[in-house]
């Protein structure tokens, strides 16, 4: 559906290929985005670039540091700048879950590299142009998309909502920070959807209960037309 | 001079050579350039991110191994990606000076280079046998993702260790253009940013695609700089504008944004928003019309960026600012110590001009590079 604020936005969504990532692809192409994404998996790339020839596929791994300019190079050379950046891509830790006691330090390295510092190094290394946008009179939005486990202690999540912890409050001090370079950084929590990393930690899940990610997705676009209406508030995010 | 050796972009040591309008010299550091910046002057940096422009591969008519030095492209423009100036080298890595590599096999037009996943043709020899067009086979999406993967950024023989991309991004990076990063955005921070704004400062950007700073070859580093494509935004050329009528200064970060900010503003004076390609070289002779003080690297006499700090100066000033960075030991290269060089009194003229007073044309020598025209637009 066209939706005249998103339209022509440069938008780059990592984890694209699944869940909300794909939800979001396909709404915010839908509605006239230039939209670029990234996934580990290049037959899952390939497979969203044919159902979606209008958006840009990128094959890469967040969680790998030498991995973050080459992605980068893609995005800016895909979208030719950059407005509004979703860090999407997520890791479970320990599959299946695990207490905390239970959980491999490499199982924690791995939730930490994808969700916390994967966000972190592709936000810093696409930061240049997303000041840029603010420059030439945009209104640059990060969303890093978070979860109720970085605010509740379900027990199982130890890895995966400490990072996601870490998430939420990088954001938080980063929004503060880069409001005198005009761009804002908010995490959400998009709600239990129906998406295949759900599935991974829950395996029983009864799915009527779930949300579906199209309508998480319809909800970040709706924040991401806020922002660029500038109307997204100070303290909107939780 | 001593080469800094070590890819640090903001050492803690850094310093700050000043040659202020009177010519006269001062030694400072780094970290005190926001305080020598006024209230309403008009800080501009290039905000080109690096493109790993070193590509490695095989010359398949002779089965040569080369290294291809992308160096030039006609647009900024993302899907324009397909051909380049380039400088060939023949095997070899970092480790062995650029005059010392041995040449590379002679290119015909036609021929193709294998560069890792790229192919590309050869459509042209310019005006030097290692001095080549080509044009990469696939679509704009495979040549970036190409460029990304394989690409390395260009090597220095100066540095103890290979630069990885990361090195080369200034803090302000944005699109993927340059094919040297523009240095002297190192001495960039965000904190920095902040601080000039607090003194009062606008900070504004250009994107100017930096082309190669060294070849090893004598008649080809005298080709330099190359014609480079360039993008001034329209709030930037605003900017310029508010702060001339206001008074303050243009305060150029890097030669690449001399280069741009003068290249756009020989046509008449003024600075337009668009797209252009540079192929003025700066040098004694230049009337400077938009750009009242550089800070840049230390640069060492021979160079094409020495000669654009004779624009700023009078020789003997000049000559005497190299003299005082040999005598305190400056660092110069890529991660050097850097030097904020205002116009010298001779060389002022008035803040504002107007579209009658300047003469048409541009002043300074024709492009040494075909093929590359200073179309504008925007």
């Amino acid at each position: 559906m066209f939706h005249s604020s998103i339209h022509g936005l440069r938008i780059a969504i990592t984890g694209g290929t699944s869940g909300l990532g794909l939800a979001l692809v396909r709404r915010l192409a839908d509605a006239g985005a230039d939209v670029a994404f990234i996934a580990r998996g290049r037959a899952g790339v390939e497979r969203v670039c044919r159902e979606r020839p209008d958006a840009h596929g990128i094959v890469g791994d967040i969680s790998e540091m030498e991995e973050i300019h080459p992605i980068a190079i893609q995005v800016l050379g895909a979208l030719g700048g950059l407005d509004v950046l979703v860090n999407n891509a997520s890791s479970l830790g320990p599959v299946p879950l695990a207490l905390l006691a239970d959980t491999e330090c490499e199982d924690l390295e791995r939730a930490l590299a994808t969700n916390l510092l994967g966000p972190f190094r592709l936000t810093k290394a696409l930061l240049g142009s997303l000041a840029a946008s603010a420059r030439e009179g945009g209104a640059p939005l990060v969303v890093n998309i978070s979860s109720d486990a970085a605010v509740t202690p379900y027990a199982g999540w130890g890895a995966y909502g400490a990072s996601k912890a870490a998430l939420a409050h990088l954001s938080r001090i980063w929004d503060a920070e880069l409001t005198a370079e005009g761009i804002r950084v908010v995490s959400i929590d998009p709600g239990d959807m129906d998406t295949p990393l759900h599935e991974l930690a829950v395996p029983d899940a009864d799915r009527a209960s779930l949300k579906n990610p199209d309508q998480a997705a319809a909800e970040i676009i709706d924040l991401i037309a806020a922002r660029v209406a500038r109307t997204l508030a100070p303290e909107a995010i939780p | 001079m001593i080469p800094a050796a070590v890819a640090v972009q903001r050492p803690s040591d850094a310093r700050l050579m000043v040659v202020d309008a009177a010519g006269q010299v001062v030694h400072k550091r780094r970290t005190d350039f926001p305080g020598l910046v006024h209230s309403g002057d008009l800080v501009i940096a290039n905000d080109a991110a690096t493109l790993p422009a070193s590509l490695s591969g095989i010359h398949l008519a002779t089965g040569s191994s080369i290294e291809l030095r992308l160096a030039g492209r006609r647009s900024l423009l993302p899907g324009h990606i397909d051909t380049f100036t380039a400088v060939v080298f023949g095997a070899g890595d970092f480790r062995l000076p650029t005059e010392s590599r041995p040449l590379p096999p002679a290119f015909s037009a036609g021929d193709s280079l294998q560069l890792g996943p790229l192919r590309a043709v050869v459509r042209e020899i310019l005006e030097h046998p290692r001095l080549i067009e080509v044009r990469f086979e696939g679509s704009a999406q495979e040549i970036w993702e190409g460029l990304a993967r394989h690409g390395r950024p260009i090597q220095y023989s100066y540095l103890s260790a290979p630069l990885a991309l990361w090195d080369t991004w200034t803090r302000i990076a944005s699109r993927p253009v340059a094919f040297e990063a523009p240095s002297a955005g190192f001495l960039l921070d965000w904190r920095l940013v902040g601080r000039l704004r607090a003194r009062g400062a606008t900070f504004a950007t250009l994107t100017h695609a930096a082309g190669i700073s060294s070849t090893g070859d004598a008649r080809l580093d005298a080709m330099l700089p190359l014609a480079e494509a360039y993008e001034i935004p329209v709030r930037t050329a605003n900017a310029i504008d508010a702060a001339r009528r206001g008074g303050g200064r243009i305060i150029a970060v890097g030669t690449t944004v001399v280069r741009a900010l003068e290249d756009a503003a020989a046509y008449d004076g003024g600075v337009r928003g668009g797209r252009a390609v540079a192929t003025l070289k700066i040098g004694p002779l230049t009337r400077l019309r938009i750009v009242d003080a550089l800070v840049t690297g230390q640069h060492e006499p021979g160079t094409s960026h020495y000669e654009l700090l004779r624009a700023f100066q009078d020789d003997p000033v000049v000559c005497r600012a190299i003299e005082e960075a040999e005598m305190h030991a400056y660092r110069t290269h890529e991660f050097g110590d850097s030097l904020f060089i205002l116009r010298g009194q001779r060389f002022t003229c008035p803040s504002v001009t107007t579209t009658s007073d300047i003469p048409r044309g541009r002043p300074s020598e024709p492009a040494s590079e075909s093929g590359q025209t200073a179309g504008r637009s925007g």
